[in-house]
C-alpha cells in the first residue's frame, strides 16, 4: 500500500486531519531545504510538498513564484530535488513526500527515467500542475508502473463531468484549490470550499486536502473541519525568503507556525 | 480542396501543441473553446469580422511586386504582401480584431494581453478602445523602457499597463503574469493573445483569423501572375504572421514553405545569443502547448537574444514544430547583422521601412532570391512597418537625433 494511502487511513482512525506543508527544494540551498524537512517533520508535517524549481512558475502567486526563481537562478534541477529526497529518506521511512512542479523539467528527464529515479529515491506522488488529466495517460502509466500517486487540482470551476473524469486517473490525495487565483492569494471562502466538496465527493472516492490561501492557523482551524488535510505554501515559503541569509531564525520560523497550523487542525 | 485539417479536436498537431495549463484556467480555456467552436462558422460573426478587416483595418492589402529589388537581385521576383499597411502597422491587428469581436458575444467585459514589442498590446488596445472594453497589458519591465513610445501609445488608447517585474522581464514573463491575471478575473475576463501559442484553442484560433494574408495573397498572385507561387518567406517568432501565410498553401506541395527565426548573435555562439527554438532548440512544453524551445539540459527555459523584441520568444507556435518534423515547411535563421543589411536595402531600393521583425524574412528572401531563376516567383511577409524600430536602429549605427 501506497505511504500515502497508509498516512490517512491512520489519520482517519484517529480522527485527525493531515497537515502538508510545501517548500519549494534548494530555495536558499539544498541543505537547508534538508533541515527545514526535518523541522517540518518534527512540527507535524505528515506529507511534504517539495516545490521543483522552474523558471516559469505560471500558477504561483509572487511569493512562492520568486522563491522558484531563486532556486533556478542556483541552478537547482529535478536531478537535484531526487537526490535530497533519496537523502531524507535514509533517515526517514514514514513522512510522505510529494513533488509539485510544472511538467518542463520531467518532459526533459523522460517520463519512464522520471519514474524509476522518483522511485529509486523515495518519492510517494507527484503533483504535475500545467498538466491536466486530458493530457496525463503516459506519464500516468509510467507512474503506475512503479507505484507512485498521481495528485491533481481540482478547482472550484471544475465541471462535475471533469470531476468523473478526474476520477478515473487521480491516486494518493485530491489537491483542492480553494479560490480562483494563484498560489497565496487572499483568504478563501470557506462557503465556497464546502459546497465544492459536496460535488467532489460525489464523484472521487479519495482524501480532500485543501491549499491556496490558508496563510494562518485560524483559516486552517476553520477550513479543516470538513476535509482530510490542510496545505500550507506561502506563508512558510516568505519566512525562507525572510531569513535567507539566517538559517536558525528561518528554521525556527518555520517550525513555529507548521507547529500552530498542525496543533490547530490535529 | 483542402485535405490539412490539424489540429486534432483536442488541439494536437500530432505530439505537439494540447492543453497544458493548471486545473484553475480549464474551464475558462474550455469555455472559450466552445464559444469560438460556435462563432467560427456563424454569419453574423464572420461578416462582422470581414467588414472590419476591410472598412477598420484597411484590408486587402497589397502584393507588391518589388521590382527594383528583384531587378538588383538578378533572380527570383520578390512580392510582398504589404501587411505593414494595415491599421496600427502590422498583422497584429487581424487577430485582435477575431478575439476581441469573440470577447464581446461571450458577455465579457475586461481584455487582457501580453506584449514583448508593445506591437499586440497597441493591436489590443485599439480593439479595445473601440468596443468600449477595459484593458490591462502585461509588458516586461526590460520591454517598457526599450519600447516608450509603444507604451505611450497604449495609455492614450486607454489602456493599463502593468510592467512585469519577475523572472526576465520580457515577454514569456508578462505571458506567465497574463495567466496569474486570468486565473484570478476569469469570470468577466477573455485573454487575447498575441501570437499562434499558448493552449488549444489559441494556436487553432489566432492562425484562422491571420489566414487571411495567404488566402488574399493566393488569389492576388494568380490574377497578377497566374499558378502558384515558388516559395513563401516569412519570420517566426511565434509564429501568427507566418502561419497566416502558409496555411492557404500547406497542400500546394509545388509552394516552398521558409520560415525565418532569430539567429541575434549567431546560432553557433549559443542558447542564450539567439531566438531560434526549431533551428537549434529541443522539445519540450511551455505556455500550455508542446512544442521546441529554447531550454536547458534540465528543462529551465532560456532567455535569448534577438535585434527584434517581437521575434525573442523562448517558444514557437505547435503547428510550425509540425511542419517542421513533417518537412512541409524549412525553418532557417538570420542574423542580426543580416536583418539590419536587409532594413536599409529594402529602404532605399524600394521606399518601405520594414520592422525588424519582418527584416529577418526580406534577408532570407534575398538569399533565395538570388539562387532562382529571374522565373521563379518568392513571396515574402511584409508583417509589419519599421517606424517603431528606428530608435532601435538609431542606436546600433550611433546616430544621434
Amino acid at each position: 500500500m501506497s505511504r500515502i494511502k497508509n498516512i490517512f487511513q491512520d489519520l482517519r482512525k484517529q480522527r485527525q486531519k493531515a497537515f502538508i506543508p510545501f517548500i519549494t527544494a534548494g530555495d536558499s540551498g539544498l541543505d537547508n531545504t534538508f533541515e527545514l524537512m526535518q523541522v517540518l517533520v518534527e512540527n507535524g508535517a505528515d506529507v511534504i510538498e517539495l516545490g521543483v524549481p522552474f523558471s516559469d512558475p505560471m500558477a504561483d502567486g509572487p511569493v512562492i513564484a520568486k522563491s522558484h526563481e531563486r532556486a533556478v537562478a542556483d541552478g537547482v534541477s529535478l536531478h537535484d530535488v531526487l537526490t535530497l529526497v533519496e537523502r531524507f529518506r535514509k533517515t526517514n521511512d514514514t513522512t510522505a513526500i510529494v513533488l509539485m512542479g510544472y511538467l518542463n523539467p520531467i518532459e526533459v528527464f523522460g517520463y519512464q527515467a522520471f519514474a524509476d529515479v522518483a522511485s529509486e529515491s523515495g518519492v510517494d506522488g507527484v503533483l504535475v500542475v500545467d498538466m491536466p488529466p486530458e493530457e496525463a495517460y503516459d506519464l500516468k502509466q509510467n507512474l503506475d508502473n512503479v507505484g507512485i500517486d498521481f495528485i491533481f487540482l481540482v478547482a472550484p470551476t471544475t465541471t462535475d463531468e471533469r470531476l468523473a473524469f478526474l476520477a478515473t486517473i487521480a491516486s494518493g490525495f485530491i489537491y483542492f484549490i480553494s479560490l480562483k487565483g494563484v498560489t497565496g492569494a487572499g483568504h478563501l471562502d470557506v462557503n465556497l470550499v464546502n459546497a465544492s466538496l459536496v460535488r467532489i465527493r460525489q464523484y472521487i472516492d479519495l482524501p480532500v486536502g485543501v491549499g491556496f490561501g490558508i496563510k494562518d492557523s485560524a483559516t486552517a482551524r476553520v477550513v479543516a473541519k470538513n476535509v482530510n488535510a490542510v496545505i500550507v505554501g506561502s506563508s512558510l515559503v516568505a519566512f525562507v525568503e525572510k531569513y535567507s541569509t539566517d538559517k536558525d531564525k528561518m528554521l525556527a520560523s518555520v517550525g513555529a507556525l507548521a507547529n500552530e497550523i498542525s496543533n490547530a487542525i490535529k | 480542396m483542402s485535405n490539412y485539417n490539424l489540429p486534432d479536436d483536442k488541439g494536437h498537431f500530432e505530439q505537439y501543441g494540447g492543453v497544458f495549463i493548471a486545473e484553475t484556467l480549464m474551464t475558462a480555456v474550455t469555455e472559450l473553446k466552445d464559444a469560438y467552436a460556435k462563432f467560427k462558422d456563424d454569419e453574423d460573426f464572420i461578416r462582422e469580422f470581414e467588414q472590419d478587416l476591410k472598412h477598420y483595418v484597411g484590408r486587402e492589402t497589397p502584393l507588391y511586386h518589388a521590382q527594383n529589388l528583384s531587378k538588383k537581385l538578378g533572380g527570383a521576383q520578390i512580392y510582398l504582401k504589404r501587411e505593414d499597411l494595415n491599421h496600427t502597422g502590422a498583422h497584429k491587428i487581424n487577430n485582435t480584431i477575431g478575439q476581441a469581436l469573440l470577447a464581446k458575444r461571450m458577455g465579457k467585459t475586461r481584455i487582457i494581453a501580453e506584449t514583448g514589442a508593445g506591437q499586440h498590446g497597441v493591436a489590443t488596445a485599439t480593439v479595445a478602445a473601440r468596443l468600449g472594453l477595459e484593458c490591462v497589458v502585461y509588458m516586461g519591465e526590460v520591454d517598457v523602457a526599450r519600447q516608450a513610445l509603444n507604451v505611450f501609445r497604449m495609455k492614450l488608447l486607454g489602456a493599463t499597463v502593468i510592467p512585469v517585474t519577475s523572472g526576465s522581464k520580457t515577454l514569456k514573463d508578462s505571458l506567465n503574469e497574463a495567466m496569474r491575471d486570468w486565473v484570478t478575473n476569469i469570470d468577466d475576463t477573455f485573454y487575447i493573445i498575441g501570437t499562434v501559442a499558448g493552449p488549444h484553442p489559441y494556436p487553432m484560433m489566432v492562425r484562422d483569423f491571420q489566414s487571411i494574408i495567404g488566402k488574399e495573397a493566393k488569389a492576388q498572385f494568380a490574377v497578377q501572375v497566374g499558378g502558384l507561387p515558388d516559395a513563401l518567406v516569412a519570420c517566426v517568432g511565434g509564429g501568427s504572421n507566418a502561419i497566416g501565410l502558409f496555411h492557404a498553401f500547406i497542400d500546394d506541395a509545388s509552394v516552398e514553405i521558409y520560415g525565418v527565426e532569430a539567429a541575434g548573435y549567431g546560432l553557433e555562439k549559443g542558447p542564450t545569443a539567439h531566438a531560434a527554438p526549431l533551428c537549434a532548440g529541443n522539445v519540450g512544453v511551455l505556455h500550455g502547448n508542446r512544442t521546441y524551445l529554447m531550454e536547458d539540459e534540465n528543462g529551465q527555459i532560456i532567455e535569448g537574444h534577438s535585434i527584434s523584441a517581437g521575434l525573442d520568444y523562448p517558444g514557437v507556435g505547435p503547428e510550425h514544430a509540425y511542419l517542421k518534423d513533417s518537412g512541409r515547411a524549412k525553418y532557417v535563421a538570420i542574423t542580426d547583422k543580416e536583418a539590419l543589411e536587409a532594413f536599409h536595402t529594402l529602404t532605399k531600393v524600394e521606399g518601405i521601412l520594414p520592422a525588424l521583425e519582418s527584416s529577418h524574412a526580406v534577408a532570407y528572401g534575398i538569399k533565395l532570391a538570388k539562387e532562382l531563376d529571374k522565373d521563379k516567383h518568392i513571396i515574402i511577409n511584409l508583417s509589419g512597418r519599421g517606424d517603431k524600430d528606428i530608435h532601435t536602429i538609431a542606436q546600433i549605427e550611433d546616430i544621434e537625433f
